[in-house]
This record gives C-alpha cells, sequence and structure tokens, in this order.
C-alpha cells in the first residue's frame, strides 16, 4: 500500500491525486497530497510512475502497513526505483522498446 | 426510479456515443467513434490511462500475421482448451482487427521492441506505456474524459438506452450525460480481491446491462484465480512456469504448477498447508532477459530483499474473477450490440466466449479481445447514432438503477459498514476455493441461498449520489455477478473450460453450448447453442433453472 509521500521531495503537482485510480490522496492545505484513504489502496504502483520527482512510495504488502520511513528508504535508494526500471522521466528509454522483449518472447513465448 | 438524482445533476452534458471505461477497450471504442465522425464522451470510475487491469500490469497480445497456416495454428491453440465453445468467425474477425489495430499503434508512437533486421515486433504491450498513449490518442480524437466519474446508472426510455448518471468522487458533483448511444467498457469483476490493477473492476457494467434488460453470457466461466506472493498484489503468472512448489520443509508439492497444477496448490492451501514457490527452473541466462520483461513483477521481491530465483517465498491463489475468466454481457451481433437498443458492451465487460470459449489460458486473447471489440462496439455505436438523427434530442429518460438513487447520504457512517458487511458477505461466497474454484450442487445451492438474501437485502437501501454510494453500487453489482456466475455453474453439469464440478468431473458433449442468464430478483439461465454447429440460435430454458 501506499505509505510515503516525500515532504521534502514533492513539488505539489497533484500527478498523484489525478492518476490514484481508487482516488486515495487528498489535495493538500500545503500543497502536499495527503493518503486520505490508504485502504483503498490497491497496490498498482501508478501513483510512483507518475510523480515527477519520485516522491511517492508504494510498499508491496497489498494488504497491511509496513511502516516504512522516508530515512529508511532513501537509505536503501527505494525511491523512484520502480519508474527507473520503467524508464520514464527525462532522458530514459522506455522499458518497451527494451531488446530483452523481444529475445525472451522468441526464446519463450511470453 | 432515480429521476431525482438525474436532475439534479450538476453537470448536464449531451453527445453522440458515451463510453464508461477508459481501459484498453474503451479507449478504442472512443478513438473508433470518434474517427466515424460521431461527438463522443468518456467516462471512467478512476483515471484513463492508470485505471483497469491493463494499466498497472501490460499484456501479450494474440497478433498473428495473417499467413493462413499461422493462424489455423493460433485458433486451433486454444480451441479445445475454451471447450469447443469459440466460433471461427469471430476469432477471424478478432485476429484480423488486432493486427491491424497493433499496426496502428506502432504507427502512432508505441516503443515497439525491433527484431535483429529492425522490424518492430508485436507480441506485448507494456501496460503504463500502452494506457499512457491510449488517453493521448483518445484526446486527440476530440473525445471528451471525464476522470474520477463512476457511472451509477444507465438513462433509458422505451426506444432504448439514451445516456448514463455518475458522480464526480473528487468534487462530489453529479453529472448526467445524455448520449445517442452507450458502449459498456467497464471490465470484468475481481471482488475487490486486490489482484493488480483490479480492484476498479466490480461488475458495475454487468449490472447496468441487466436493469437496462441485457443478457449475459459465459458467467460460470468466472472463477479465475491467479498465484501470486501471498504479500503482494502482483498478479502476474506467466513466470511461474519456471516455478517448483515445496512446503515449508523444502519437499516438493507434487503435480503443482502454474498452469493445469494450480488446484494441486489450491487444495494443499484448502487443507491448511502452506505452498512455497521458487523460480529455480529458469535458465541463469534467461534471468537478466525476465528481470526487464516484466518489472513489476519483480518489484515486490526487491522491495522485501528477496531473490525469487532463490529463495523461497509463500504464495496463494489470488481471485481473478471474471477479469480473467471469460464471461460476460452478451452480444447478439458483429458491432458487439446488446439485445438492448443503443446499448454496446466491450472487453472484459462482454463474452469472450466467441473467440477463446471457458477458457483464456496465458492471456493474449483478452487484450486482443478488448482492442478489437472496443473498435466494433465503437464504430458499431457510432452508426447506431448518425442512423438516429436529431430524434435523441427530445428524448424524456429514466434512470434504470434497481436500487433508488438518493442526493443526500441518509446515514451517514451506517451505509458505509453495511456496505463493508456486504462486500464481505459476497466474498465470503466467492473466494473460497471450495466454492468457487471446485465447485458442488450442494455449494453452489448454498451459497444461492444466501446471495439471494444479501441481493434483496441491498435492493431496499437506498443508495446516494456521492463516492459512498458508488461502493454501495459496487457491493450490489459483485452480489448480482455472483448470482449469475453461481446459478450458471449449476446449470452447467459437467467440466468444461475454467469450469469445475466436482460431481460431474468430465466434459459431456451434450452440453456443448452457451449459458445465457440474466434477471435481477429473479435470475434464470438458457442455452445457446454455438454457432458452428447449428444454424438455429434459438433459446430454450434449462429445466432446472433455479430462481429466487
Ligand atoms: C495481472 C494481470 C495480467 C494480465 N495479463 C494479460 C496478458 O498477458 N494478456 C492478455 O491478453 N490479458 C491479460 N490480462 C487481462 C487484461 O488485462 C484485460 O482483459 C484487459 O485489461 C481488459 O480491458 P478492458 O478495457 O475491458 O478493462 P480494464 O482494462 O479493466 O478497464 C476497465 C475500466 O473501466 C473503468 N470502470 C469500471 N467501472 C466503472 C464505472 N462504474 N463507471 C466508469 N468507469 C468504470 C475502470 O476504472 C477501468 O479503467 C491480465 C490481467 C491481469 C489482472
Ligand atoms: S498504489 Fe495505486 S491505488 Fe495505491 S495510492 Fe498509488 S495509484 Fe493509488
Ligand atoms: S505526484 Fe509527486 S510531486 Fe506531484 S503532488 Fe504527488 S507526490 Fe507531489
Amino acid at each position: 500500500m501506499i505509505e510515503v509521500v516525500s515532504q521534502s521531495r514533492c513539488v505539489s503537482c497533484n500527478q498523484c491525486v489525478s492518476v490514484c485510480p481508487t482516488n486515495v490522496f487528498d489535495k493538500g492545505e500545503d500543497g502536499i497530497p495527503v493518503i486520505a484513504r490508504q485502504d483503498d489502496c490497491q497496490t498498482c504502483f501508478m501513483c510512483e510512475l507518475y510523480c515527477p520527482v519520485d516522491a511517492l512510495y508504494v510498499s508491496p504488502d497489498s494488504e497491511g502497513v509496513m511502516g516504512v520511513t522516508e530515512e529508511e528508504l532513501e537509505q536503501q535508494g527505494l525511491l523512484g526505483g520502480y519508474r527507473e526500471k520503467v524508464g520514464w522521466g527525462r532522458g530514459r528509454v522506455p522499458v518497451a522498446k527494451h531488446d530483452y522483449m523481444y529475445q525472451l518472447s522468441v526464446r519463450s513465448g511470453f | 426510479m432515480a429521476i431525482q438524482a438525474t436532475a439534479r445533476g450538476q453537470l448536464s452534458l449531451e453527445t453522440d456515443v458515451l463510453v464508461i471505461g477508459g481501459g484498453p477497450a474503451g479507449t478504442w471504442a472512443a478513438i473508433s467513434a470518434a474517427a466515424k465522425g460521431a461527438k463522443v464522451i468518456l467516462v471512467d470510475k478512476g483515471y484513463c490511462g492508470s485505471s483497469g487491469a491493463t494499466a498497472p500490469s501490460g499484456t501479450g497480445v494474440w497478433y498473428i500475421d495473417p499467413e493462413r497456416e499461422k493462424r489455423e495454428e493460433a485458433k486451433a491453440s486454444r480451441y479445445a482448451m475454451g471447450g469447443q465453445l469459440a466460433e471461427h468467425e469471430w476469432m477471424n474477425r478478432v485476429l484480423d482487427r488486432t493486427y491491424e489495430n497493433m499496426n496502428k499503434l506502432g504507427n502512432l508512437g508505441y516503443p515497439f521492441p525491433v527484431d535483429p533486421s529492425g522490424k518492430p515486433h508485436k507480441r506485448g504491450l507494456q501496460g503504463p506505456e500502452y494506457m499512457k498513449l491510449m488517453r493521448k490518442l483518445v484526446q486527440k480524437s476530440g473525445v471528451k474524459i471525464l476522470d474520477h466519474s463512476p457511472v451509477l446508472e444507465l438513462l433509458a426510455d422505451d426506444y432504448g438506452v439514451g445516456g448514463a448518471a455518475g458522480v464526480n468522487t473528487q468534487t462530489g458533483d453529479a453529472w448526467s450525460i445524455r448520449a445517442g448511444a452507450v458502449v459498456i467498457a467497464t471490465g470484468g469483476c475481481a471482488f475487490l480481491s486486490r489482484a493488480l490493477g483490479c480492484n476498479v473492476l466490480t461488475g458495475d457494467g454487468y449490472l447496468f446491462a441487466a436493469e437496462a434488460g441485457a443478457d449475459l453470457s459465459g458467467m460460470e466461466f468466472s472463477n479465475a484465480y491467479a498465484i501470486c506472493p501471498t504479500f503482494s498484489s502482483v498478479t502476474k503468472t506467466a513466470y511461474y512456469s519456471y516455478a517448483s512448489f515445496y512446503y515449508e520443509d523444502g519437499t516438493v508439492v507434487e503435480g503443482a504448477g502454474s498452469k493445469r497444477g494450480r488446484s494441486v496448490i489450491a487444495r494443499n492451501l484448502l487443507a491448511g498447508r502452506q505452498v512455497y514457490a521458487k523460480l529455480d527452473q529458469a535458465p541463469e541466462d534467461l534471468k537478466p532477459l525476465l528481470r526487464v520483461a516484466q518489472t513489476n513483477f519483480f518489484l515486490p521481491f526487491d522491495r522485501r530483499g528477496i531473490d525469487p530465483f532463490r529463495d523461497l517465498f509463500p504464495v496463494t491463489l489470488r481471485l481473478e474473477g471474471t477479469v480473467r475468466g471469460t464471461g460476460g454481457i452478451r452480444i447478439v451481433d458483429e458491432t458487439c450490440a446488446t439485445k438492448v437498443p443503443g446499448l454496446y458492451a466491450a472487453g472484459d465487460a462482454a463474452t469472450r466466449e466467441l473467440i477463446c470459449g471457458g477458457f483464456t489460458g496465458g492471456g493474449s486473447h483478452n487484450s486482443a479481445w478488448a482492442m478489437s471489440s472496443g473498435s466494433f462496439a465503437g464504430e458499431g455505436a457510432a452508426e447506431y447514432v448518425l442512423k438516429l438523427g436529431d430524434s435523441a434530442k427530445s428524448r424524456s429518460l429514466r434512470g434504470l438503477s434497481s436500487q433508488s438513487l438518493t442526493s443526500a447520504s441518509a446515514d451517514g457512517g451506517a451505509s458505509q459498514s453495511r456496505t463493508q458487511e456486504y462486500v464481505q458477505a459476497v466474498q465470503d461466497e466467492v473466494k473460497p476455493y471450495d466454492r468457487n474454484l471446485f465447485r458442488t450442487e450442494q455449494g453452489l445451492s448454498d451459497s444461492i441461498g444466501r446471495l439471494d438474501g444479501l441481493w434483496k437485502a441491498q435492493r431496499e437501501n437506498a443508495v446516494s449520489v456521492s463516492a459512498e454510494g458508488v461502493k454501495a453500487r459496487e457491493a450490489a453489482a459483485m452480489t448480482a455477478t455472483a448470482r449469475w456466475m453461481y446459478h450458471s455453474a449449476l446449470a452447467r453439469k459437467e467440466t468444461r473450460g475454467m469450469h469445475k464440478r466436482e460431481d460431474f468431473p468430465t466434459i459431456d458433449g451434450g452440453q456443448r453450448h452457451r449459458l445465457i442468464s440474466g434477471g435481477l430478483d429473479e435470475v434464470w439461465v438458457s442455452t445457446e447453442r454455438v454457432a458452428d454447429d447449428a444454424a438455429s440460435q434459438e433459446r430454450q430454458p434449462v429445466k432446472e433453472s433455479v430462481t429466487a
């Protein structure tokens, strides 16, 4: 479930508020969105992909809150990792184009 | 019934074609209707581009070169598995349209990988990339998109469906849209099981269609369960073909597997024995490829510090219901029209039996169906409206909700917890493997008794036009879906496709027909011949069809 909105990174673009399919966020009075309906989070990771500054963290547990903190995530380098792998963000190449896609498809039929 | 709610709509719009749902099926429908010259509005419960089963995931696609031999092979590959319920004409049309649409996507900027000769390789689509592009294409074709705007009910008059009404869950504003034709592309029903991207898929479209008088088809093929780590939402299953399954003590679970061996996993879980997996069958040189090709498969593992190639991790079977099942709204012709004038259905919301019978196997048919049926429905709806002309404007429409809709939230918290109870009660009937995966006459009948009671209770509650009311309607749609599922499952006294009856464990040549169902307070089931083996399409009631 969504667990962290980084106060220091967020640039208040409200992309996450727009793209979350289950409407988990509310716009914040100070401009930083709040996780208003955490229980509705479906752990789809889409908000992370659309956040332009890697300010969000969705923990993998779909049933419960793990209680991670921004500091821990920073240390482990977990913020923004998914967006990087998908190849979204300035100067990156979308993973959709990756040569391995073709190679795997030829070898395994996926 | 819900006239005051629709009259209240702060936002009131008019269009030619209204598309409900902005996944692959809805976006293709919108683009295709616009290309025919129709004015189009698309509404989505979430956000067109990130919502639905495809967006967070990605799909293999049934993209087959038009050479005769390859096509015949592709059609034959799933025909028997699907219980011989697919129809060749439909498979041909969908293969053609999928080929065309995938080529279009390449031309419009989808970043396909290339083969060594530099030719784009079009066997799959990355969800986030695909749906971001689809949103852009929808906007470029002049379609108006309303996000966070779930439909609560359809609007109609005696001539057919003429629009829909709903609420914006972020502003709380009610809206209503008059339209010459409506395409339902709301996806399937995964019963809020938290499968990847599926919690917006609660069978709403089935309920809307039934309230308008349309039929459903193949609702017995609705028990898809996906292998998934117990701690995760990621129900991507392809890679489990490289998995071995173990008990806690490290001994192998005999017969367990990702395809036919799912039952073995289910029986162990039922007996209270946790099953673990490890992708230890993956060849070393394939691992980097696997990591790149399905990035999100590894996400939960990486974030937990698990190496799925080396470490055991506990697995479960998560219900995906009709999302990777095949049942849905019955369509009556090549334009994906339902039997109700002005109402069309596409994607998971419509039955997929026409191309894959009672089983979708490892995907690719679903995505092909979504993009093809979306195009057929969009074009069909546009042509219908353009023929209708201006007469649409003066129609006097009423709301079709079987629950009465009210403008104000009557009792706040009380109705919220009531909705949660209903959701839990439906889940208790559809999630257990010994009810839904392994079906028996006794189990189904018991569930039907309770579900019928649940429907009656929900039917009596007024639903407010608000975010909370949306959840109440979702709960009602889930109950209704479960009833069509189990009534159909009871009527199919054999094992065919994904439908497994413990008390009838083999396929019965005499039951090679589709099961049509419908009805709200009284659920009915009847049979329909598969076109290939009969010229006539007449329907016959099933003798033992159970009613409420
Ligand atoms: C994990 C996973 C992997 C899959 N892999 C494959 C694969 O490899 N190959 C394959 O072919 N298929 C695959 N599938 C199936 C495939 O994703 C679906 O068949 C496909 O997404 C169906 O498209 P759709 O447009 O009909 O529905 P969806 O993509 O589910 O979209 C439905 C849309 O309707 C909206 N909606 C719902 N209710 C309402 C309402 N009341 N009002 C307004 N809008 C509403 C939702 O918000 C959503 O945006 C997979 C599914 C899952 C879950
Ligand atoms: S993970 Fe998905 S459901 Fe959860 S907050 Fe992010 S976008 Fe919303
Ligand atoms: S998308 Fe990221 S930067 Fe934008 S508001 Fe949300 S958290 Fe802040």
